[in-house]
This record gives structure tokens, C-alpha cells and sequence, in this order.
């Protein structure tokens, strides 16, 4: 993975093991089927077969995943994710 | 933080999660949200969306982040040792460190001042066109690039009668490579828009459109298609290197404390070995990031090594690419057919593989030769095995 994307596998520091949910949705009819998502958090996000439409594996991933979460609702080029922290 | 749109959002919004508490000001001279682009000629064109669906965040969430909002107001010049920004309004904005992200503006053509002459660049340019489209309305179309040939398939299926100038012979070809370009060529046909290469307009005139060789070619509507240029006009005497737009090093450092993203910097990406200058949407998204964290972490500065990304979405062909693809040399259709709309192709460059574009194949497939290009793998390994005859 050398010379990968500076913004790949860099995810945040903050916010992590402090007991905080996290709720994830996608809007399905903005995704374009990008496949950034899952290259940054595969065990969130997969990608139909026939079209790469978004598909959302975990709704409410561990604890240890919101920081790949948060940088694929960031980088998502359709903003078709939302990331709601409570 | 100057350019309120995607590279600016995604900075401010990567300096407050990752501890910045500070003093964050963002400005722009539009006077919305920041807002998302791409749609504009598709969905917002296309009159499928309204206006309320391209604002990049819900308004909670833009306020959570607890920005000084400066919208509406250009910034027009900068003080590089006094650590100042002028805006239009003649006010000053003190900064320690700065975001330029202030984007490009359309190219424009002669006489292009009147009222059937429009640009695609803003929500408000977007909803202009649409207002003039419709059934047997006549859209002349001047430059067949991504946004050119996206919005000619929109106003088609809106119902008007489209034509698409293009100087060169084959649409795209620069970017995409002959044969892909003659595919895109071919969509158009089918779809009943008028492609015309080989045709270069001089001017918008009355009635349409003035070609170089003196000719009308009569039109309702022009949309004028022709490429952009940085919005680097404010920074002219500022000390900043400016060439094709606002000229940074490897870490998009333009200056020390001084960073450039989105579509208005040009930057060293060590991928690819090469400077490169992106206007695609999720470049400004990670270019605002990682600029982001170098000034939040000057200690740990880290070079901005994107695999860049772009789709693009023409009637039923959506065009997925990753990569550098501008400046191949090769093209190799490894999967599928190009004729057919289902088809994987690899671009080379030196002796690597540098970009991937693909239409309709799986994403798996898509996502094993953009960890190609990620690697740099060597074209002969990646490519040559797949076709022993080097086809």
C-alpha cells in the first residue's frame, strides 16, 4: 500500500472508545457508485454487483470503524452518507 | 478558510474533528451553503432535484461546527506578511494559517454577455439554463468535454434540440483516449443530439453562435462548454507562485502556513511523479482534507498522494475512472468492449499503469485495477500478461 492516498487508512483520532453510537444512513438514489466507501471501510459499506450501488453492511459499526466511517461519509463524492453520532 | 464549497467544507470541517478549536472563518462569493456541483448538470438540470438537495450539510450540522460564515463576499487580495485577507466588502480577516480553495470559473467566449448565452458553474447558473430549456427549444452546446456532453444529454431528454461543437475530431479523446471517446461519440447519436467535431466558435452572436469560419449556426440557447479557469486573479502580487492556477508543493503548500485545494491548486502528487491541477469532486474533498491535517500537524506533514477519481454520467452510460489518465500514452481494453458500454480499460504512462475507466462492470473488477494504478504497478506485469499478443 505504499504511495496510497494520504486520506486512506488515516482516519481520525478523536471520538474513538468513548462510549459513542454511531448511526450511519445512506441515500441510496444520490449513490454513484463510486466504491470510496468501501475501499475505506469494507466492513461498513459494499457495493451492489450489477450497478456498484451503495450497500450499507452495518448500521451501527463499533466503536473502533467510526473513524473509516466518518472519512467515507466525508470523502463520498454524492454526499450519500450521513454519519449521526450521539 | 477562502472558497466556501467542497475543499473548504470538507477543512473546516476536518480542523474541528480532529481538535481545532479556534477561530475558523469561511468565506465565499456565492451566497449559499457550501453546496455540491456535480448534480448541477444532472439532477438540478435535469429538473429531477430541486435546489433543496445539493446543500453538502444539513444546517445542524454546518452550525455544529462553529464557523464565522463570511457568504456573499469575494475575497479580493491578500497580505502575505501582515497575515491578512481583503474581502470585497472592505473588510480585513486576520488568519494563522490559510486555506485557498476559490475554485475556477467557466472559460468564456466573445459576446457571451446576452441573455441566451450561459455558463454551468453555480446553482444559479443551473437553474438559469433550465428555465430556457424545453421541448424544441434549440441548445447549441459549445465544447464537448465532461460538463459539454452531460448537459446535452440532459437538455435532450428535456426534449430540445441539442448540438454539441467540438474542435477537436474526437470528443474527449485527450482524457479518455480515442476509442472511448469515439464510444461517447456514438451515444450522442443515438440519443438524437447533433455532434459536430472539427467546428470551432469564435463568438456568441445574435441568433447563435459566429463559427471560426464566419458561419451562424442558429440557436435558442448557447451553453458556452469550453474548460475554466482558477480563480487566482485575488492573489496576483501576493507572492504566491501562480501559473495554471495556485502553484503548491507535494504537501499543497503554497506558502509556509499557506495551503492550496480543491480545483484551483496545482500540486506535486509523488504518485504520479507529475504536477497536477483536478477539477473533480472528490479531489476537492481529499485535498481539503489533507491539507487540513498538515496544518494542523506541521510536524507530521504528510505529501498529498490522491489516485484521483471521476464519474460521469452521459444518458445510460455512467463513466467510472481512477486515476491520472490525461497525458497516456496506451490504451488496453482488458475486459468487455467499449461498443458495447460494458467495458474496462487501463491507460500507461511511462511504464506503469496509470488510470483505470470503466463502464458497467462490476465494482470488484474496478476496484483490483485501482489498487493497480494505487501501486503504480508495471504495466508489463499488470497488463501484458492479460495480453500476450499486446494487443
Amino acid at each position: 500500500m505504499s504511495g496510497e492516498s494520504s486520506s486512506e487508512g488515516s482516519g481520525a483520532s478523536s471520538g474513538e472508545g468513548k462510549g459513542v453510537t454511531m448511526r450511519v444512513e445512506v441515500d441510496v438514489p444520490k449513490c454513484v457508485a463510486s466504491g470510496q466507501c468501501v475501499m475505506i471501510a469494507p466492513d461498513v459499506f459494499d457495493q451492489r454487483e450489477e450497478d456498484g450501488i451503495v450497500v450499507l453492511l452495518d448500521e451501527q459499526p463499533a466503536p473502533e470503524l467510526h473513524a473509516d466511517v466518518r472519512e467515507s461519509a466525508v470523502v463520498c463524492p454524492a454526499a450519500a452518507i450521513r454519519v449521526i453520532e450521539k | 478558510m477562502v472558497g466556501a464549497s467542497a475543499a473548504g467544507l470538507a477543512a473546516v470541517e476536518t480542523l474541528r474533528r480532529e481538535g481545532y478549536e479556534g477561530t475558523l472563518t469561511l468565506i465565499g462569493d456565492e451566497p449559499y451553503h457550501p453546496y455540491d456541483r456535480p448534480p448541477l448538470s444532472k439532477q438540478i438540470l435535469g429538473g429531477q432535484w430541486e435546489p433543496d438537495r445539493v446543500p453538502l450539510r444539513a444546517p445542524a450540522d454546518l452550525d455544529a461546527l462553529g464557523l464565522e460564515l463570511r457568504l456573499g463576499v469575494a475575497a479580493t487580495g491578500l497580505d502575505l506578511a501582515g497575515r491578512t485577507v481583503a474581502l470585497a466588502d472592505g473588510s480585513r480577516v486576520p488568519y494563522d494559517g490559510l486555506v485557498i480553495a476559490t475554485g475556477v470559473r467557466p472559460r468564456r467566449l466573445p459576446g457571451d454577455g446576452g441573455e441566451r448565452a450561459h455558463v454551468l458553474r453555480t446553482l444559479d447558473d443551473a437553474l438559469a439554463l433550465r428555465d430556457r430549456l424545453g421541448a424544441g427549444r434549440r441548445l447549441a452546446v459549445v465544447g464537448a468535454g465532461f460538463l459539454g456532453a452531460e448537459a446535452a444529454a440532459v437538455a435532450r431528454g428535456l426534449g430540445a434540440e441539442v448540438t454539441l461543437l467540438e474542435p477537436a475530431p474526437v470528443p474527449l479523446a485527450p482524457a479518455v483516449g480515442e476509442r472511448v471517446g469515439r464510444m461517447l461519440a456514438q451515444a450522442h447519436h443515438d440519443h438524437g443530439v447533433d455532434l459536430r467535431t472539427g467546428v470551432a466558435v469564435a463568438e456568441v452572436a445574435d441568433g447563435g453562435v459566429r463559427l471560426t469560419d464566419g458561419t451562424l449556426f442558429e440557436a435558442d440557447e448557447v451553453l458556452v462548454a469550453i474548460g475554466s479557469v482558477p480563480n487566482t486573479d485575488w492573489l496576483e502580487g501576493s507572492g504566491l507562485t501562480l501559473g495554471d492556477g495556485l502553484e503548491c508543493d507535494e504537501y499543497s503548500a503554497a506558502a509556509p502556513g499557506v495551503y492550496g485545494a480543491g480545483d484551483v491548486a496545482r500540486w506535486h502528487n509523488p504518485l504520479f511523479g507529475t504536477a497536477m491541477r483536478i477539477e473533480h469532486r472528490t479531489n476537492a474533498t481529499e485535498q481539503g482534507m489533507a491539507v487540513a491535517r498538515n496544518l494542523l500537524r506541521p510536524d507530521e506533514r504528510r505529501p498529498f498522494a490522491p489516485v484521483p477519481y471521476f464519474w460521469s454520467d452521459q444518458y445510460d452510460v455512467r463513466i467510472q475512472a481512477h486515476g491520472y489518465l490525461r497525458g497516456h500514452e496506451e490504451v488496453a481494453v482488458v475486459e468487455g468492449e467499449p461498443e458495447e458500454r460494458k467495458f474496462l480499460a487501463v491507460y500507461r504512462s511511462g511504464d506503469r499503469v496509470a488510470g483505470v475507466l470503466a463502464v458497467g462492470m462490476p465494482p470488484k473488477a474496478v476496484r483490483t485495477w485501482r489498487q493497480a494504478v494505487a501501486t503504480r504497478a508495471a504495466w508489463r506485469d499488470a497488463v501484458g500478461e492479460l495480453l500476450p499478443e499486446g494487443a
